[in-house]
């Protein structure tokens, strides 16, 4: 190995060092802004810079003082119902549509599978303003604009291709002669479901269902259109924040958020895991 | 006809795109207790029509009846037939237990009577003491065992199984076809069995249905199948046979004269011929016999192209009649006509023994003697790792002629 590296020309150990630091800047570029954040939030000043005491890793420097002020705060406390409530509703319809639509999907005798899979696909394609606008005249129309309905419809909406695809995905792996077994021992369609399907396409399931609760959970544009001062939500509360009065609040706010977010990822990779050692991945 | 046969295929036809036949006008039927197998290489429409016994298909026309009642609107869940998967089709989050509980679950049977009849029935196939494992944790064989447990469990008086013993290694394969004839005759269920490996189709079956691109060739015994073929495929397809083809020249009742490339052979007509019929005649390998002249009807010189040993019988390849591939199997007995590579040697058959069968695959029928020369090298069992052909192999004692 290191005759061989020896061999290398400088020309192939400068492209080598230019291709590590590109892949390094990438990092950091993507992932710096996200971890400055959470230092930033234990500030014990009401500013978003790095105060001198913090650099000098001073104690008095840092404090809790920006997440109790938004535990207290009313308004953070509706934001956060709010965005539970709404992700987990959307969460639960699109997780059911999602299935059956994949469920239907999957069987040999689908006719126009690729158009339909597109139609269903296509939530994630659209432009988020687009479906927002449109979503917004919509439910004005019908008269729910402001409500938490709305939300929870257009939320559940853009939710649905997530489980799609998840569902699909493991579905491609299940042994249709599972269900036909069931079958031949007496199960109607809905027992063998229940109790053959469901359980071994479960991981792909249940990682669909996060990936919807967190589409709907960091969703910012149609809470701007649809939603009203009842309706917000925590991205939406952000926003608010930071258009209105920039405080350290939204740091608080921001590192829960991404250690939330860290959770359901290790959730899904588990499950993940989990998924291809059953005999469903076969 | 005391009673309606336990399966019946009426002009059952089956095609998923419309042209394609998959199944043609089917007509079969499978008496109360019969071990009845469905024979055929693959693609030849057996599986399919398993499967709409089974209810997982329909057929595309013609009709299925289960003791004299059509099925044609019964879904799979109440036709209450046992089946037994290629793949074994267990279900991988369930102990073995679960697995046979199931089918006795949906069937709303108490707690108490499912305990009994999931001991019964790991019994029967000798697997208690592994109710608590996942199928994971079986060996192939065990799996093989707990998918047949779970489709005896609820008592089916049908049982289909599609080649349950594919996936399984030789020994244990043979193990297992005892057993499952064994488990058949105890319980005195009947048997649909699909499989493409006519040995064990042999071995197993009260009758056999040999399949042909869609068609039923031949429904028989073993016996018969093997000593009485009817149709060319069956011939071919049924243990060794050699192919000869030709032109009927004579015809009469119980012999036909059919000239081939290497000259006149008398044979027996199975269906009635005339002169001029094309015909392909089938001699088993060993029905052939090295023979002094005059001894046979038909008798032929020919040229030893090699000699495969195999134990207790050599196999000779010889150029006749037309066919390069023409064998004949030897017994290995000391003291029998020794025979080299090379050598020429007089062959003869009786009459019965050569059976005229219209030509059906015609005289192009490459696949045909690939099959032939395949034949030739395939060691069937006897003789652990019999050798190559090779002068050297053969004893030496033998070698004299």
């Amino acid at each position: 190995m290191t005759s061989k590296t020896a061999t290398f020309s400088f020309g192939d150990r400068l492209a080598r060092w230019l291709h590590l630091a590109f892949c390094a800047a990438v990092f950091v570029f993507l992932i710096a802004p996200m971890l400055v954040v959470i230092p930033l939030s234990f500030n014990a000043e009401p500013y978003f810079t790095f105060s001198e005491g913090m650099l000098a890793l001073d104690a008095d420097a840092y404090s809790l003082r920006w997440y109790r002020s938004v535990v207290e705060d009313e308004e953070w406390r509706l934001a956060l119902t709010n965005s539970l409530f709404i992700g987990l509703a959307a969460a639960a319809i699109a997780t059911i549509l999602g299935v059956l639509a994949a469920l239907g999907l999957a069987s040999p005798a689908m006719p126009g599978r690729a158009l339909v899979t597109g139609l269903l696909i296509s939530p994630m394609i659209t432009p988020i303003i687009i479906s927002a606008a449109g979503m917004f005249f919509f439910y004005s129309n019908l008269g729910l604009s402001q409500t938490h309905l709305s939300l929870i419809l257009a939320h559940a909406a853009l939710g649905t291709p997530f489980v799609v695809i998840t569902v699909t995905a493991t579905l491609a792996g299940f042994d249709r002669n599972l269900t036909r077994a069931a079958a031949s021992l007496g199960a109607g369609p809905f027992a063998a479901f229940r109790r053959i399907q469901l359980p071994l396409i479960a991981p792909g399931v249940i990682a669909g269902a996060l990936f919807a609760f967190a589409a709907s959970f960091d969703e910012v544009v149609t809470v701007l259109f649809l939603g009203g001062l009842e309706q917000r939500t925590i991205p939406r509360q952000m926003w608010a924040g930071i258009r209105e009065q920039i405080s350290p609040e939204i740091l608080a706010v921001a590192t829960f958020l991404v250690a939330f977010v860290l959770v359901l990822l290790g959730v899904v990779e588990y499950l993940r895991k989990r998924g291809g050692q059953s005999p469903v991945g076969q | 006809m005391q009673s309606a046969p336990h399966v019946e295929f009426r002009g059952v036809s089956k095609t998923y795109d419309g042209r394609t036949m998959v199944v043609q006008d089917l007509d079969l039927q499978v008496q109360e207790g019969e071990f009845f197998t469905l024979l055929g290489p693959s693609g030849s429409g057996k599986t399919t029509c398993l499967m709409m016994l089974a209810g997982f298909e329909a057929p595309s026309s013609g009709e299925i009846r289960l003791s004299g009642r059509s099925v044609q609107h019964l879904p799979p869940r109440k036709r209450g037939i046992g089946v037994v998967f290629q793949n074994y089709a267990l279900f991988p989050h369930m102990t073995v237990r679960r697995n046979l509980a199931f089918p006795l679950e949906v069937r709303g049977i108490s707690a108490a009577s499912r305990r009994q009849r999931i001991r019964q029935a790991l019994e029967v196939v000798r697997l208690d003491g592994f109710e608590d494992r996942r199928p994971a944790e079986l060996s192939g064989g065990q799996q093989q065992r707990v998918a047949i447990a779970r489709a005896l469990v609820f008592n089916p008086s049908l049982v289909l199984m599609d080649e349950p013993l594919g996936a399984l290694d030789r020994r244990l394969r043979e193990e297992m076809q005892f057993e499952i004839r064994r488990m058949q005759q105890d319980l005195g269920v009947t048997v649909v069995y699909v499989t493409h490996d006519q040995q064990e189709a042999m071995a197993m079956s009260s009758r056999v249905a040999v399949f042909h691109r869609g068609h039923i060739q031949q429904v028989d015994t073993p016996e018969t199948l093997y000593e009485e073929p009817e149709r060319e495929f069956v011939a071919s397809f049924i243990g060794d046979n050699n192919m000869l083809r030709g032109h009927v020249r004579r015809a009469e009742r119980d012999f036909c004269d059919v000239e081939t490339p290497g000259g006149t052979v008398r044979a027996f007509p199975v269906h009635h011929c005339r002169p001029g019929d094309s015909s392909v005649l089938a001699i088993r390998p060993e029905r052939v016999s090295l023979t002094k002249p005059g001894v046979y009807t038909n008798e032929f010189e020919a040229v030893v192209e090699d000699i495969l040993f195999i134990g207790d019988h050599l196999r000779l390849r010889l150029n006749l009649c037309g066919n390069p591939n023409f064998v004949v199997k030897v017994q290995n007995i000391i003291g029998h006509s020794a025979v080299l590579a090379g050598d020429c040697v007089r062959v003869g058959w009786s009459v019965m023994d050569c059976r005229a069968l219209p030509d059906e695959e015609g005289a192009g029928g490459s696949a045909l003697l690939t099959r032939r020369a395949a034949t030739l090298r395939s060691s069937p069992g006897d003789a652990a790792g019999a050798p190559d052909t090779d002068r050297a192999a053969v004893p030496p004692s033998t070698q004299a002629v």
